[in-house]
């Protein structure tokens, strides 16, 4: 039985529960899940609880969402130890741990505004190397240019940096 | 090396430097007797220049020429499809198709290496942004190795743009390839070696040190490295009038100068070093720029023949 010290969060019938987020990070999840709340879908947000790997973690569950390949990339990049489980009829039926890849193509821009990657009208994709995963070190394949945390979350939640 | 791209110079090691470097040797006493080579006879070479060039290019073209093969040249943009829009893969395509090889030259960063993903032959960069001139590096190295015999052991000092200059990045990289005594960064503040040159150094345990004027290590060199300092880096004028002539290599900038020093330019120079060296011994710069064709010989058979 639950201590009613702990926080309650109801169980959700289908969908996502994105666990082991980085504390305060939660929220920019959801930007690159593109949920605002104005869908109307069930969402429970839960920051900055304890968590023996992390210190402190952030978790979100949406009913009736399940997520895209490029949108776990793209989580891995901002929560490098979460995991995602689906859930169907509130059980969890599979349950993956993200996984930062050693490459991330197309889902970044370079910041070298004299990168070839940012030429108009030139048949490329922008590719970087990842050279470290906490701090969050990416390097451009073609110009070198270095991409930090912050560079990531503000492109890929449009917003703000830090956290 | 039959076939390989040459992006960067940290694509090469050290035994495969050498070995251009041996076959260097050969094209020069080729050169020197007057002997006629027909090794790269009925190849063909696309020179792309889309910045200004003179060295690069025209002993590029020398030095195929000089092998028996032939060269084809992209006109500047105003006479060419460019000048109606093409964008650069096109151009690249269509040079891949009609050359065994490609020298590109271009003001964007990783223009290049875009190329070389583009093109079936091997595509060799002549200079891409502030990033990477490997064939340069490759001279330098070549200068080094005649000059004083060795690469090894040494004491350099790299002065100048060390911030966006690519050839002084590119040899300070190459360097890195072999095991220098200790490399003196010279620059003003505001163009200081980049972090990420910096970290190569300390992954392949060269000695580096960073040194804001030239005369504080002048006496320690057996090598100088001197590049420009473009006075349009520089926010304020005023702020480069108060740098400039600490960075100026000059007959009296080189008093205490060891008696070997061996001084490299990749040239152009501008006012950054005096014509008064010219006539010292330590000037190296001109048969510097001379290599360049037994170097880019070299670099051209081995690539396309092996």
């Amino acid at each position: 039985m639950e201590s009613s010290r702990e926080l309650r969060v109801s169980k959700i019938r289908e969908g996502t529960v994105i666990d082991h987020i980085d504390a305060g990070r939660a929220l920019h999840v959801l930007r690159i899940l593109g949920l605002t709340g104005a869908e109307g879908l069930t969402i429970a947000v839960v920051m900055n609880v304890p968590s023996q790997k992390l210190g402190k973690k952030d978790i979100v569950k949406v009913e009736g969402v399940e997520l895209r390949e490029e949108q776990v990339s793209k989580i891995a990049l901002i929560a490098p130890s979460a995991t995602i489980n689906i859930i169907r009829d509130y059980a969890v039926v599979e349950k993956v741990k993200v996984r930062v890849p050693p490459a991330v193509e197309g889902l970044l821009k370079c910041v070298n505004p004299n990168c070839v990657t940012n030429m108009p009208r030139e048949p490329v994709r922008s590719r970087f190397k990842v050279v470290s995963v906490r701090p969050l070190k990416l390097v451009c394949e073609y110009c070198g240019a270095e991409l930090n945390q912050d560079d990531v979350i503000k492109q890929l939640t449009g917003g703000g940096g830090s956290a | 090396m039959r076939g390989r791209d040459v992006l960067t110079i940290t694509d090469f090691t050290r035994q495969e430097l050498e070995a251009l470097f041996e076959e260097a040797d050969m094209m020069l006493s080729a050169l020197k007797e007057g002997r006629r080579l027909r090794v790269l006879e009925g190849y063909v070479l696309a020179t792309a220049f889309f910045e200004p060039s003179t060295r690069t290019k025209l002993s590029f073209q020398a030095a195929m020429l000089r092998l028996g093969g032939s060269y084809i040249d992209l006109p500047p943009e105003e006479v060419s499809s460019r000048a109606k829009g093409e964008n650069l893969a096109d151009t690249i395509r269509m040079l891949d198709s009609y050359a065994d090889a490609i020298v590109i030259r271009h003001r964007v960063e990783g223009a290049a290496r875009f190329a070389a993903e583009i093109a079936e032959h091997p595509v060799i960069n002549g200079g891409d942004g502030t990033r990477d001139h490997p064939t340069q590096a490759m001279i330098d190295l070549y200068t080094v190795r005649k000059a004083l015999g060795k690469i090894d052991g040494l004491t350099y000092g790299v002065l100048g743009d060390l911030k966006y200059g690519r050839a002084a990045r590119s040899f300070i990289l190459g360097l890195s390839l072999f095991k220098p005594g200790k490399v003196y960064l010279i620059s003003p503040p505001q163009l200081a070696c980049r972090r990420d040159v910096l970290e190569f150094l300390e992954e392949r345990g060269v000695e580096y040190e960073e040194a804001s004027s030239l005369a504080s290590v002048v006496g320690e060199l057996d090598v100088l490295y001197v590049t420009r300092i473009q006075r349009e880096r520089f926010p304020d004028p005023a702020e480069y009038e108060k740098v400039r002539g600490s960075y100026r290599v000059s007959l009296e900038a080189l008093k205490g100068a060891r008696e070997h020093l061996v001084v490299l330019h990749p040239l152009p120079r501008v006012d950054e070093l005096a014509f008064d060296v010219d006539a010292t011994k330590h000037a190296w710069y001109f048969t510097q720029a001379a290599f360049g064709v037994p170097v880019r010989m070299a670099l051209l058979k081995m690539i396309l023949k092996g």
